[in-house]
């Protein structure tokens, strides 16, 4: 290779009969021999390649190859195919259901209540249920399901829109929820709307201005308003229609805890009775998490630390 | 070689070498490609897979627009990981309104192909005007003129008919209309029908919340929504034969 050329000329190899610059000539060396035997090899490891998996198209089908793959179905049934990427996921997917079916049964067979009880099995239902909130859920809750004021529920807490209990997270996961204010900018003066917003941010302990504390609270509790169908006349909310309470400090739509000044704090309270709330909507997961993983992410759901 | 053949007759010939190269390329392309137009199942046979309406639409050319395919994939391989992630692997069935296909090659974001659903129209608005607002750990970038700019809607039906002349079912006469009837339906056979496709974009979007707000100004934002809450949630699993998907491949 790196002969000089007197030295290739000796051995006086075939050239191309190019010749540039009136001495640099292109050799014609014939291929090496591990070389040209590889090549033969690719060839006849090509052939037994289309005997095995499918390969050659035939009009409108094509061959198959001589491999196989046996699975078991949905339905319970041994199914065998020619080799291929999607009976590969199938295989592939009855190992690991093999492999988990055990907890998995074991955990659809125990009541929430017990669950806590087997250490094994709790590891197994918060280690499970800790991928399945991050990949599905922590987009809206956050990572460790702390939420976003103005946005996202907070699922740490014990404070629930919804009802906190088991059966209760299992239906929100299962068909959705979707929070509903009306707009009170449309229909109340903006006098009574400040009078609501004072009202409301003394139920936390908010320094607000008692006359209009007085008025608000008349309003609350009055038809013309009626914040009370929803909200309760404690002002302590409704987990039927998800109405939140109004007297713990904890705040979803109004983003009170960004302010320092206790007018701030009225003002966010004040722009969300003024707009309402509409987009408090969270998906259905009933077509996407089997019963399993929504069992699952119940129980972690409550054990994130606010369950009843 | 033995047989009288010598290459360089090829290597000193560049006419015959781009010929031959030529030939090989295509042949190699024609013997992987053709086969696959007449192959039973290529396209499997599934129900539920429709065109896009014109508010999709639009939202999917926004899509494209704003090279969001660059870093979001349309394409859920049949791997354990990726069913377990991001759903059921995607079928050819489900983009054979697709044209060009988005299946993309990277995914520096997660795989959009199932996103359908997932997430609320609040979520998605919030999540485009600034991502890291919601998912404080993600590089992508803030898209937040989606929701001011108006949406075009003047060259629909265009875009319509130019997808009509590759095959998709949109509707241009009363006959093809009934074609769409019988096979997706009225309420979206309504929507397929080009010189209606204005006014089913406006309603579409007054009906819907997609951003934030309804009866607003019809923007990007709504069409983009659109789009991306249609992705992937349109064939019924429970009605699909598993083992006929595996047998078409």
């Amino acid at each position: 290779m790196s002969q000089n050329p007197s030295q290739q000329s000796q051995q006086a190899v075939q050239t191309t009969g190019h010749v540039w610059d009136g001495d640099l000539q292109e050799f014609n060396n014939p291929l090496p021999t591990w070389w040209v035997y590889t090549f033969f090899a690719t060839i006849i490891f090509a052939i037994g390649y289309w005997l095995i998996y499918p390969a050659w198209p035939i009009g409108n089908t094509y061959t198959r190859g001589f491999d196989t793959i046996t699975y078991v179905d949905k339905a319970g049934q041994k199914v065998t195919s020619h080799w291929n990427t999607r009976a590969l996921l199938m295989e592939d997917m009855n190992k690991a259901t093999a492999f988990q079916k055990p907890f998995f049964d074991k955990v659809m067979a125990t009541p929430y209540e017990q669950i806590a009880k087997d250490p094994e099995l709790e590891n197994f239902v918060m280690a499970t249920g800790h991928s399945l909130f991050e990949n599905n859920c922590a987009s809206c809750h956050q990572t460790g399901g702390q939420g976003l004021v103005g946005h996202y529920p907070n699922l740490t807490d014990d404070d629930w829109l919804y009802g906190g209990h088991y059966a209760q997270i299992a239906y929100t996961i299962t068909d959705g929820r979707h929070g509903y204010m009306p707009t009170f900018g449309e229909v109340l003066e903006p006098a009574q709307i400040d009078d609501l917003a004072n009202y409301v941010a003394s139920l936390s302990g908010i320094p607000a201005d008692p006359a209009k504390v007085a008025a608000g609270k008349h309003l609350f509790h009055s038809d013309t308003a009626g914040c009370f169908y929803c909200h309760g006349e404690q002002a302590t909310g409704r987990h039927v229609i998800g109405a939140p309470n109004l007297t713990d400090q904890i705040w979803l739509w109004a983003d009170v805890p960004a302010h320092r000044t206790a007018q701030g704090k009225i003002e966010a309270i004040r722009k969300v009775i003024y707009n309402g709330v509409n987009k408090g909507v969270m998906p259905a997961w009933g077509d996407r998490l089997s019963p399993v993983d929504i069992k699952v992410l119940t129980f972690y759901v409550h054990n994130l630390g606010g369950g009843q | 070689m033995k047989l009288g053949f010598k290459h360089e007759w090829i290597e000193t010939n560049i006419g015959l070498m781009v010929v031959i190269t030529m030939l090989a390329i295509s042949v190699a392309g024609m013997v992987e490609i053709i086969p696959l137009f007449f192959i039973k199942g290529t396209v499997e046979n599934v129900a539920g897979p429709r065109p896009y309406t014109p508010l999709e639409l639009r939202g999917r050319d926004i899509y494209q627009d704003n090279g969001c395919f660059y870093c979001h994939s349309q394409m859920i391989r049949p791997f354990r990981d990726e069913e377990l992630r991001y759903g059921h692997y995607s079928l050819a069935a489900e983009s054979q309104y697709d044209h060009p296909f988005l299946w993309g090659s990277e995914r520096t974001g997660p795989d959009l192909a199932r996103i359908g659903g997932k997430y609320s129209n609040a979520w998605h608005v919030q999540h485009l005007i600034d991502p890291r607002s919601v998912v404080s750990q993600s590089i992508m970038p803030g898209f937040p003129w989606l929701a001011t700019t108006p949406l075009d809607m003047s060259d629909i039906g265009a875009r319509m008919k130019a997808l009509r002349d590759v095959g998709v079912p949109y509707a241009l006469t009363k006959q093809e209309y009934e074609a769409d009837v019988k096979k997706f339906g009225p309420e979206l056979a309504k929507q397929y029908y080009i010189p209606d496709a204005q006014q089913s974009m406006i309603e579409q979007a007054n009906a819907n919340d997609y951003d934030g707000r309804k009866n607003g100004p019809i923007t990007e934002m709504d069409a983009v929504v659109a789009y991306l809450q249609g992705l992937g949630n349109q064939v019924d699993w429970n009605k699909v034969n598993e083992n006929q998907l595996v047998k078409d491949r």
